[in-house]
């Protein structure tokens, strides 16, 4: 069983967002990253770019297959997570903490309510 | 699980990775019963497969194997294959990918030919591969069988009852692979795995052939591909004799073609199958296997070039460009990392 947090928004896309002062830290989640297996590379966006939710973001690569990430709300990237660079396994390792992928400044705080709740991500993966 | 030519085949048990670096560190098991063995009987078997495979298997005495290419009419690939010459007959290991393609074929070519080509799918196939392989897999047996482990040549093989225990591999590491009875290969499994021995997926098979600079059919080469232009020219033999794709080889000789080399990925990314090259001359050639490299910690890769390739050349990644090293596979054998830059 994969960890689904509870406090957290999903992407049918498999991101999950946590948002704080009006920020949302984007990631991936535990789920999808055992579907991808042992990541070995991510590229993310540059910070400063401005993107719309459903933009591709980004890239995570596994040994076997690569990735899009797309942004699940919209606004600029504000950071991202340079850690990634050297230790992509972070993800693996740490989905919904020290693997998260970049923070979008909100535009739009209202557009959480287009994500999935945990329950609903949970219906999604188990409809698979 | 996937689906792998209707087996049911885990790409990896636990972390890919880990199941690689085992490998080239310890030991590790692959269930590869997915492969197709075929065994060739009868007085014309010797004349039969010198005509159908571009190797000749008069270069090996009994209780030796060879690598070769089965050829078509325009000297393509329609498979690669092991060849095991008993003192009786000769036995084949094939790609289960290309099973039915392949024994359409050898039907077809034995016309004239007193042959009996006789699948096994009752044989199961384990490989036991890395540099403690060997040691760890005689314990396990007794007799002629940990004999045979312990001793046995490279490409030599040994057969015992109904197993048949040969020094070959598909990962650069030293080891064996063995067929043998279903119920066997279940019980040889779990004596394994207690024993310490890593279970390996598929996904790490790729990553440590890739490694081992070993080609994988359908990627590498294909029925339009020749083995001059997917560096398996070492296991064509051009001798007196007529095989099946001799002429188109020999023409291809003459009038040039294509060469496969490694890759290195100088940044990081990941070089993927299908990429384009582009090399510094405007020519272009195209990745046919391409992974993540545990051993080198980089993305290596197998690509067809123009002949003469050498130096850096571009990939082309999600329409960016980013600059590889042409080598000389193999790029790690025996847990050495050992290509060379052209």
């Amino acid at each position: 069983m994969s960890e689904i947090p509870a406090e957290l928004r999903y992407a049918a896309s498999h991101e999950w967002a946590k948002v704080e002062g009006g920020v949302a830290t984007v990631g991936i989640s535990d789920h999808a990253q055992d579907a991808m297996g042992d990541l070995v590379y991510v590229e993310l966006p540059e910070v400063g770019q401005v993107v719309a939710a459903g933009d591709e973001t980004g890239v995570v690569e596994s040994v076997k297959a690569a990735s899009d990430i797309y942004s699940p709300v919209s606004g600029e990237i504000v950071e991202i997570n340079e850690a990634l660079e050297d230790e992509p396994e972070l993800v693996n390792n740490v989905p919904y903490e020290g693997g998260w992928l970049f923070k979008v400044q909100l535009t739009d705080e209202g557009e959480l309510d287009n994500l999935l709740t945990a329950d609903q991500y949970q219906a999604q993966i188990d409809s698979e | 699980m996937v689906d792998f030519g209707g087996w049911d085949m885990p790409i990896n048990y636990g972390s890919q990775i880990e199941e690689h670096h085992a490998v080239r560190q310890n030991a590790g098991v692959f269930d590869v019963s997915h492969m197709t063995v075929v065994d060739i009987a009868g007085a014309g078997a010797r004349d039969y497969l010198r005509q159908l495979l571009a190797n000749d298997v008069d270069r090996i005495d009994p209780g030796r194997a060879l690598y070769t290419g089965m050829l078509n009419d325009n000297g393509g690939v329609i498979d690669d294959l092991i060849v095991y010459k008993q003192d009786n007959g000769y036995r084949l290991v094939v790609n289960c990918a290309t099973r039915e393609t392949d024994l359409d074929w050898m039907e077809k070519q034995a016309g004239g030919f007193a042959v009996d080509i006789h699948e096994r799918p009752e044989l199961a196939m384990l490989a036991i591969q890395g540099p403690k392989a060997r040691e760890i897999l005689a314990e396990l047996l007794s007799g002629a069988r940990a004999e045979a482990v312990s001793s046995l040549k490279i490409f030599a093989f040994a057969q015992d009852g109904d197993w048949m225990i040969a020094r070959t591999g598909y990962t650069g590491e030293d080891g064996v692979e063995i067929m043998l009875p279903n119920a066997d290969a279940v019980t040889l499994w779990g004596q394994l795995l207690a024993a310490g021995v890593a279970p390996i997926g598929l996904g790490a098979r790729d990553t440590l052939r890739l490694e081992a600079g070993l080609n994988l059919y359908g990627n590498d080469m294909d029925n339009t591909i020749t083995p001059w232009e997917a560096n398996m020219g070492w296991t064509v033999m051009l001798n007196d004799r007529e095989f099946i794709g001799r002429q188109p080889l020999l023409n291809q000789q003459k009038n040039g073609h294509g060469e496969q080399v490694g890759l290195i990925l100088e940044g990081k990314g990941v070089l993927r199958a299908h990429q384009k090259v582009l090399l510094a001359n405007g020519e272009e050639g195209e990745i046919t296997s391409g992974t993540f490299s545990p051993t080198l910690g980089k993305s290596i890769a197998l690509a067809r070039l123009p002949a003469g390739a050498t130096g850096k050349v571009d990939v082309e990644i999600r329409n960016k460009r980013q600059v590889a090293q042409v080598v000389k596979p193999p790029f790690v054998r025996n847990g050495e990392v050992v290509y060379k830059e052209l």
